[in-house]
């Protein structure tokens, strides 16, 4: 009896816990170089903060000793400078603004027709036969190279932007998700009809469900990939957005706002990016928790 | 008794041709396959690898059609999958995203069934597998021989005519296996359900059956169909008796020809 309660004490008591991975991490962080072996997590943040330091190390070296001329690579704190300036003085806060409007409406759109289609081609190979061959084909054309085409077909706006974003987004969605669908385990199916469901019952009561966090991934991977798209429609023919004040920067040679510029679009993607896994984790807890 | 009552489950000439393509010759997988299993019978189908027992098992659940040959549940003749002939795979076949109760619900809800009695359907086969506790549990938290108990509380559930266990313990080891025998045999003690289990363990095939059907390698035959009189309940030691090892060594031989056979055809 007595023994017993120890265990549980032992079991729940919280330092104990994380003295003992201390513990194990201390004894395994003699083999760095092992093939996939974990380490200790403070090494590691130490380890990824000592690489963004290195970075600004050579950076700064590089600027304030004038080995490099400040019109190709300005120093950091002119860099933080020329951020101040265009928040202040350009309303840069707009440019960020219209630019993720673009990039979520045209996600968002093709996420609405890509994601039935997908599903119904994952599903039904009759969809697949038919749809199949086109989409492939469109999926190698880069969605950049459509950009002439569609502003002689609709010109410089809003739309000309968001059809970009749709299709650089659209057919890889349509097939990858497809594929995810189309995964699902046969046995999973057999079992719901030995179960009594029907064979469009198990769409909504097996496939939907099983594919479901996968489907999300794809649609992570795809939202990144339309952030660099939303550059290239903004880099030709944009007078907002980011892609646009980049450009200008560039004729003006203020290689701060370039910079700077870049930098905005690499947090507005990873930011993106860490909500979508965030919220991926939350809603799947089958496939991901313990 | 046995005369006169009709036979729950009939499979006449059953043959099941898969057809090849320009790489592969078509297989005959299933021969003439006859077999008529009675009301509360436990059969398990004893042999060797490749020689169509899945194939049988998965004609009679509905899940593949057979080329030629009926099969008949209650006298009715049989198309398609349907509830009143509950499935266990060997593995993996719980729904992932489902709880175990959930899991254990799922062809509840298709039925004409109240919330409440549900909720007392789910609690009568978690007490019956043994896993009070772990209702809210995920597949994925559980072991091998609790998810393979769950997909057997999940047939279950759903009251079905007869019970078919495609190797549900092949995956476990042997420990697990020998405790999930005695399981299922209580479990069919006290329920008294039909069914067909399939295995390529010799023991397996005695401990649980009241008849062990034989099949022949490729292609599937009835090869010889053995009853076993053995007293229930049987308690594990009964598979050290000498009445269980007189079984052990004649299935054995007979399965030995066949794996033999089939060897030969490989080489
Ligand atoms: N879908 C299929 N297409 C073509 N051939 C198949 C198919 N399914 C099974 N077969 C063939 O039919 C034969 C019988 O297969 P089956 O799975 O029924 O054997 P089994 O007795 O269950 O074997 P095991 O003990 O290994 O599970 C095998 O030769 C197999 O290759
Ligand atoms: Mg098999």
């Amino acid at each position: 009896m007595e023994k017993a309660a120890k265990t549980e004490e032992i079991v729940n008591h919280p330092a104990i816990l994380s003295k003992q991975k201390l513990g194990s991490g201390t004894r395994k962080s003699r083999n760095w170089l092992q093939p996939q072996a974990a380490i200790p997590h403070r090494l590691y943040v130490g380890i990824s903060i000592s690489s963004i330091v290195l970075l600004f190390a050579v950076w700064s070296l590089l600027t304030y000793t004038g080995m490099v001329d400040p019109l190709f690579l300005p120093t950091p704190v002119e860099i933080v400078h020329s951020g101040i300036t265009l928040f202040t003085e350009y309303g840069f806060i707009n440019d960020i603004g219209i630019t993720i409007y673009r990039v979520l409406a045209g996600f968002l759109i093709a996420v609405v027709i890509g994601l039935p289609l997908g599903i119904l081609m994952g599903t039904f190979k009759v969809v697949e036969a038919f749809f199949e061959p086109m989409i492939s084909a469109i999926r190698y054309m880069p969605a950049s190279a459509f950009i002439p085409l569609f502003i002689l077909w609709i010109g410089v706006g809003e739309l000309e932007k968001i059809t970009i974003i749709f299709v650089g987004s659209f057919f890889s969605l349509v097939l990858m998700v497809a594929v995810e669908v189309g995964n699902v385990r046969r046995e999973l199916l057999e079992a719901a009809y030995t179960l009594g469901r029907s064979k469009l019952g198990v769409l909504r009561s097996v496939i939907l469900p099983a594919s479901l966090p996968g489907i999300m991934e794809i649609l992570r991977l795809i939202l990144g990939w339309a952030w660099s798209y939303i550059i290239v429609a903004e880099l030709v023919a944009s007078a907002s957005g980011i892609g646009s004040l980049i450009l200008e920067s560039q004729r003006m040679l203020k290689t701060g706002n370039i910079i700077f510029g870049i930098a905005t679009i690499g947090v507005l993607g990873l930011l993106s990016d860490i909500i979508l896994k965030i919220c991926i984790k939350k809603a799947f807890p089958w496939h991901y928790g313990r | 008794m046995k005369l006169m009552s009709k036979p729950k489950l009939e499979i006449k000439s059953v043959t099941k041709v898969f057809a090849g393509n320009k790489n592969r010759a078509n297989v005959l997988a299933l021969d003439q396959t006859n077999l008529t299993i009675m009301p509360n019978e436990f059969i398990t189908i004893l042999g060797p690898s490749g020689c169509g027992k899945s194939t049988l098992l998965r004609i009679v659940a509905g899940l593949e059609e057979q080329t030629t040959g009926d099969v008949f549940l209650d006298g009715q003749e049989l198309f398609g999958p349907s509830s009143n002939r509950g499935m266990v795979f060997q593995a993996y076949s719980l729904f992932p995203w489902l709880t175990v109760e959930e899991n254990i619900q799922f062809g509840l809800k298709t039925k004409e069934i109240g919330a409440g009695e549900r909720k007392e359907i789910v609690r009568k086969y978690i007490e019956l597998v043994q896993l009070e506790g772990f209702e809210k549990h995920y597949p994925r938290q559980l072991s091998g021989g609790m998810q393979q108990r769950v997909a057997i509380a999940r047939a279950l559930a759903n009251d079905p005519e007869i019970l078919l266990l495609d190797e549900p313990f092949g995956a476990l080891d042997n420990q697990t296996r020998t405790l999930m025998q005695e399981l299922l045999l209580e479990i069919w003690e006290k329920s008294h359900k039909t069914v067909l289990f399939i295995t390529h363990d010799v023991e397996e095939s005695i401990y649980l059956a009241n008849r062990v059907v034989v099949m022949t390698s490729r292609p599937g035959r009835i090869k010889a169909d053995i009853p076993i009189e053995l007293e229930h309940p049987r308690p594990y030691s009964i598979k050290v008796e000498p009445k269980f090892l007189a079984y052990k060594e004649q299935l054995t031989e007979l399965i030995r020809e066949e794996s033999l056979k089939a060897m030969m055809e490989i080489k």
